[in-house]
């Protein structure tokens, strides 16, 4: 596809573009550490991506191949919209392979193909600050930061195992990135975080409304909160994926008619139409 | 032996105005200190520069901490204040809702300074928790409740078991029984004396109420307009009073 004319590659001006990389680049060097950045008005509503766009405007080049997924889904409206945005104002390649991407942008999950090196992961967020439930104050929550004053997020994890039996908070887990920092992982389900442990690809995070950008670079320690007795765990499935059988990935729970009939299928569409893929070549 | 806490000239201006001025005392340990004085005299104010909640226009206040005896608490860097605060120190505010978490249960309002020291063993926290409640008389059934559905006598004993839990040895008081019925007012007096003596507690209470003093305090200052007009025994202060203004203040206390 031709890029549209009358705009700047990438759709920011190239100073935009540069403070962003600014940010990123601080944002890398200081894991899980929120930058404040210049947060531009883009044509998109707060809350449907304007940090992950300003990112992945940013991160990337002619050469790059993009694919943008929301709620592991190719296919819905926002994750269309985006990619025909970069298709127009960049001239990119996109692609709804995990494998062939170098840019993904995401909102909500972490693909189930595992990422390479030179691959970058650009998150959506909607709230950056993990604090924020539990301290409402901007200037306390940063000096809990620069303190690692994090007794209060224990506080949360406490109350639901007293509340629940167990950790009841399933999506947007809190994490601890390189020892150090306190990070809210984006509202993706608990299930991707083992995902962000050690991962060879660069993952961003961009939070349009709230002007934070921050970072894990690759191979980094990624740490969910938890306690001695009552460790982290991801979700399980009774089911498999209705339509590819598997039985490892993130499952969504469909429902099919009004007699309470309902379907799990994968969450992530490129990883279920590959192994359908591979499937009936092997038959 | 050295005194828990050393206060040298400590003087705390608003602009032009004194909140409190050249303040001058030492705290030994397992003493408690009575602050008395009416309303606006400098009280709460001389509390708040006490623990290191209000930085001092001029003078020092140094703590024995367990590492380097006497140091300013206020020449310390902020990580080792905070771990001061809620490791050594209670804070024990008038209004229970100011020093409690009143969106969380009861249990974990008593585990959440453990978990800031590093616990991670939700059953050792909770075990504790439950400990301390029964320690100030509050039914181990309730440690899943709201504070919110908490009496203001209750509410009360929680701030003190929540800031009790990881043995402080000074506690601060502000007004610890404003607001309670009188009857609700002599149980958790008694709490609290019974508390301080069998922990070995120091701490500082700030009071109008004379007979509250009386009850708690080895020692007492009594202020006006921020300045410390006499000090000295509790029931020196109270019964044989020499400055004028502490003569007015035991002579209007209401004989029932």
């Amino acid at each position: 596809m031709t890029s549209a004319q009358g705009y700047n590659f990438a759709y920011l001006d190239e100073q935009t573009k540069r403070m962003i990389r600014r940010a990123i680049l601080k944002a890398v060097a200081i894991p899980g550490y929120q930058v404040p950045f210049g947060s531009r008005e883009m044509p998109l509503p707060y809350g449907w991506g304007t940090g992950g766009i300003q990112v992945t405007a940013a991160v990337i080049g002619p050469a790059d191949t993009l694919k943008v997924i929301d709620q592991g889904a190719d296919d819905t409206t926002n994750a269309v919209s985006i990619r025909r945005f970069f298709a127009r104002t960049a001239g990119v390649a996109t692609t709804e392979r995990t494998a062939d991407a170098t840019v993904i942008q995401t909102r909500h999950r972490i693909p189930e193909t595992p990422l390479a090196e030179g691959q970058i992961l650009v998150y959506q967020v909607p709230i950056p600050e993990p604090l924020r439930w539990l301290e409402p104050r901007e200037t306390e929550t940063r000096k809990m930061h620069a303190l690692a004053d994090y007794g209060a997020m224990h506080v949360k994890l406490y109350e639901d195992i007293a509340r629940f039996g167990r950790i009841a908070t399933t999506y947007d887990y809190p994490v601890l990135v390189n020892g150090r920092y306190l990070m809210r992982p984006s509202p993706i389900p608990k299930f991707d975080n083992p995902k962000m442990h050690m991962n060879p690809a660069l993952q961003l995070f961009g939070a349009g409304r709230e002007k934070r950008i921050y970072a894990v670079p690759p191979y980094t320690d990624v740490k969910s909160l938890d306690f001695e007795d009552h460790p982290f765990e991801v979700q399980k499935w009774d089911e498999a994926c209705a339509i590819c059988g598997s039985t490892d990935s993130f499952l969504d729970e469909v429902v099919t008619d009004d007699k309470g009939g309902r379907m799990y299928v994968c969450s992530d569409t490129d990883h279920c139409t590959s192994r359908q893929i591979r499937r009936e070549a092997a038959e | 032996m050295n005194p828990l806490l050393k206060v040298t000239g400590l003087t705390r201006m608003y602009g032009a105005r004194v909140g409190c001025k050249d303040v001058s005392f030492e705290l030994w340990p397992g003493e408690v200190m009575g602050i008395v004085g009416e309303s606006g005299s400098g009280k709460t104010t001389l509390l708040s520069c006490l623990s290191a909640r209000l930085e001092p226009t001029s003078g020092t206040v140094a703590y024995d901490t367990r590492e380097d005896g006497l140091t300013d608490i206020y020449a310390m860097g902020e990580p080792r204040r905070r771990m001061l605060m809620r490791t050594d120190w209670g804070i024990v505010h008038q209004n229970p809702r100011d020093g409690l978490r009143m969106g969380v249960s009861a249990g974990a309002n008593v585990g959440e300074r453990l978990m800031a020291v590093g616990a991670r063993h939700y059953g050792s926290i909770r075990a504790q928790a439950d400990e301390w409640l029964r320690k100030v008389e509050i039914d181990g059934e309730r440690i899943d409740d709201l504070p919110l559905t908490f009496s203001g006598g209750m509410l009360q004993r929680l701030q003190i078991a929540r800031n009790l839990v990881t043995h402080p040895r000074l506690v601060f008081m502000d007004e610890p029984t404003g607001g309670l019925d009188v009857s609700v007012q002599a149980r958790l007096l008694d709490l609290l004396r019974r508390l301080v003596t069998d922990l070995g507690l120091a701490a500082i209470v700030v009071t109008h109420d004379l007979a509250v003093a009386r009850l708690l305090a080895h020692r007492l200052m009594v202020m006006r307009r921020g300045e410390v007009v006499e000090s000295g025994l509790t029931d020196q202060v109270l019964d044989d009073p020499h400055h004028p203004y502490t003569q007015l203040l035991v002579s209007s206390v209401l004989q029932p």
